[in-house]
């Protein structure tokens, strides 16, 4: 029996293991797509609460529809960040969460650290739905879980990782996972947004698109988030996307079966070209749809679930 | 009131009596140094088997008052130096208001008068408000009785400043305490910036932001000819730069502080703010570099940076808690335990960092044991162990790095000014 910790605040802190049986779970939780009725009983009783810091509506449907799905009451709480600066306790938050009996939180904040800090607090289960640059689990997971459902396997792909990588949760949260899942992996971009000590984690860097695309068998596309521009890590959009943005003529010299991923929102036209967002090769609207499928299985898992084969019945 | 402290082990490198004797002290002073003195109207205390120190002095302490009377005040901050082992607080500027003008140091003074535990030297800001623009009346502060000049947590980015300070300051003969940190590079760091920043997602501040001012100021003091002191050094880079001045003649002295001399920025794996401070903790190599500056002499003083801070102001987010610690009653024991006991720094080494140099870069009396000294004096015990608790704390805030850690020697009594103030436990 594999148990999975109390909360889920990062990758790293996960086994193989761990993220095989969360995966495995998530597989018998996407078959609830195909049904007409996409209602299950599994998690009626429990309250589910998203605490969101920063706008998001993606990860924030995506959590509250696998909820919903799965019969959990789920509240949503937006918590603007003006409440932070009129020095609304934090630890407070959470206090008053747990006391309304919530069973499970799921907290994205700007600032690293936070679903940690809340995990301490509360005894609730807290799922990091992404905090600053630090972990973006439930992504990772996701992303794995697309990987393995095309490719099906992960162990041995070659997976690159483009763009701002310093202030990327995202590709954090992917190369614990995939190294951990046995591939090999290596981050692109410019040097201005590669953190120091990157290859101490296990990948390797690259400052060429090019040299990497056709030795690879999946490319994920961060997105760039414009204001970088304006700190000077790089001049100008244009220049972003001529030497590492994904256009149709740098996918024609890829191999031609790579996958092309994207956490989304994208800026089309920047980091990833409209043509190649919709290309048979992309499979970013299936990330989408998996994410619901991972996060039903985490908060299954977490809430004392067992056997996936109980999850549906 | 007069005592004679019988058969301890006397480390005194300034006054050059390093061995077991005794010290009579009497009048405030210390009356005799010696292999044996007999004092039949004197109360002896056996220091059998202890170490005798001139009491510690600490170069960088927030004291918070006036203004931050909730975190620490004059009477409890210098309450905790007193247990710690010091006779005497250097207090930075950084109170509410600034003590950039004499009324504010007056205050102080005379707060500590009434209140202190220990000898109090307040040190003034040397820009208006910590603002780095406009120097602060040094001239009035130093009447009104400031024995120095920071900026603080703040550096002085304007060069052009900070030459005109430290060519005004000399006119004052007292010294000038720089802390070095780039704001452009430092950006909105919260940690330094390395292999754990990448991991935990937090800003880092690289080690540079640190050595690019350090060498800018070295060169800008060496320009004038007059001194320079910098403040927590916590770099490799920083230590090597003030190595090669000091080399070449460039008047500088440093401190480090215990917390940089003995944690790692590894120690932030679990986002507890207790570890958030400026500079940064750093990686092993600095601290490894810190040390061998220490011990080589590169690095004058530990001081303690002691710096108070509310449960509730750290129980947050770690981008947003404030930098600092406590240390003023753990600095001794845990340079003791780290660095005394490891063999990289001998008991006299260790005089000479916490009391000597302390003393001389504030020109004030101490930091000696000869006969008309201040009796500021320390019956400190290697031998005993103990653990850091947070309810034993005297200090008004518990932000302490070092709670749960076991630590080698504990201070049993101290003398200010020949007045037992501390003894076994018990304030008198």
């Amino acid at each position: 029996m594999i148990q999975l910790p109390k909360d889920i605040l990062g990758l790293k802190e996960l086994s193989a293991e761990q993220i095989q049986h969360i995966l495995d779970t998530a597989v018998v939780c996407k078959d609830i797509f195909k049904r007409d009725l996409k209602k299950i009983p599994t998690l009626r009783g429990k309250t589910v609460v998203t605490l969101f810091f920063e706008p998001s509506t993606r990860t924030r449907t995506s959590f509250e529809i696998a909820g919903k799905w799965m019969s959990a009451d789920v509240v949503n709480l937006t918590v603007s960040s003006s409440s932070v600066a009129k020095g609304e306790s934090f630890v407070d938050t959470g206090r008053t969460l747990e006391a309304m009996g919530v069973d499970v939180i799921i907290i994205r904040h700007s600032l690293a650290g936070t679903p940690k800090l809340l995990a301490d607090t509360v005894s609730a289960h807290v799922i990091n739905a992404g905090d600053g640059a630090h972990e973006h689990p439930t992504q990772g997971l996701l992303d794995l879980y697309t990987i393995r459902e095309k490719m099906g396997r992960i162990a041995g792909l070659k997976v690159a990782i483009v763009g701002d990588i310093l202030h990327s949760r995202v590709a954090k949260s992917n190369i614990y996972g995939l190294l951990k899942m046995g591939a090999e992996v290596t981050v692109v971009g410019p040097p201005t947004l590669m953190p120091r000590g990157i290859e101490q984690l296990g990948v390797r860097v690259e400052h060429s698109l090019d040299a990497v695309l056709n030795q690879v068998d999946v490319v994920n596309i961060l997105r760039i988030q414009l204001e970088r521009q304006q700190r000077g890590y790089f001049p100008t959009k244009k220049e972003y996307s001529k030497l590492f943005g994904v256009n149709m003529e740098r996918l024609s010299k890829a191999g031609n079966d790579v996958l092309i991923m994207h956490p989304g929102p994208a800026n089309l036209g920047v980091e990833i070209a409209e043509e190649v967002s919709v290309h048979p090769q992309s499979v970013i609207t299936e990330q989408v749809t998996n994410g619901v499928a991972v996060r039903m299985a985490l908060l299954y898992l977490l809430t004392g679930g067992g056997s996936k084969d109980e999850i549906l019945h | 009131m007069k005592y004679c402290i019988k058969n301890g082990k006397i480390i005194d490198p300034a006054g050059g009596y390093v061995g077991v004797g005794d010290i009579l002290i009497d009048n405030g002073i210390i009356a005799a140094i010696d292999g044996e003195i007999s004092a039949d109207d004197a109360e002896i205390i056996s220091a059998e088997g202890k170490m005798v120190f001139p009491g510690l002095i600490d170069l960088h302490t927030h004291l918070r008052e006036p203004g931050r009377e909730d975190e620490e005040t004059i009477a409890t901050g210098t309450k905790a130096a007193l247990k710690g082992g010091f006779t005497a607080v250097a207090c930075m500027a950084n109170t509410q208001p600034v003590a950039d003008n004499g009324v504010v140091i007056s205050f102080i003074l005379e707060k500590a008068r009434k209140e202190a535990y220990t000898k109090v030297y307040p040190l003034g800001a040397i820009t208006k408000g910590l603002k780095g623009e406009e120097l602060a009346e040094m001239g009035d502060m130093v009447a009104s009785g400031a024995y120095g000049f920071s900026d603080d947590g703040n550096t002085l980015m304007n060069a052009s400043v900070l030459r005109l300070a430290i060519e005004y300051a000399s006119m004052f003969d007292r010294p000038l305490m720089l802390h070095q940190e780039d704001v452009n590079l430092a950006g909105n760091g919260v940690m330094h910036e390395g292999y754990w920043s990448t991991v935990l997602g937090l800003p880092g501040i690289p080690d540079i932001a640190e050595a690019a001012i350090i060498a800018r100021d070295l060169t800008i003091a060496e320009f004038t000819g007059f001194p320079v002191h910098c403040c927590h050094v916590s770099t490799k880079k920083g230590v090597e730069l003030i190595r090669v001045a000091k080399a070449r003649g460039v008047r500088v002295t440093a401190e480090a502080t215990p917390h940089h001399l003995t944690l790692t920025d590894a120690m932030i794996e679990t986002f507890d703010t207790v570890y958030r401070v400026s500079p940064p903790l750093r990686s092993e190599e600095d601290v490894e570099a810190l040390r061998q500056g220490v011990q080589d002499g590169t690095i004058d003083v530990i001081a303690t940076d002691h710096a108070p801070h509310s449960l509730e102001e750290k129980h947050r987010e770690f981008s947003l808690a404030p930098n600092g610690m406590i240390g003023l009653e753990t600095a001794l024991a845990v340079i003791w335990t780290e660095m005394v006991c490891t063999g990289i720094l001998t008991p006299e080494q260790l005089v000479e960092r916490m009391s000597v140099n302390p003393a001389r870069i504030l020109k004030v009396a101490g930091g000696r044991l000869r006969p008309g000294d201040p009796a500021d004096v320390v019956i400190f015990n290697p031998d005993k162990q103990w653990t850091v608790r947070s309810e034993e704390l005297v200090s008004k805030s518990k932000n302490s790095p070092f709670i749960g850690k076991k630590l080698n020697g504990r201070v049993e009594s101290v003398w200010v000014d020949g007045m037992l103030k501390y003894c076994n436990e018990n304030f008198t």
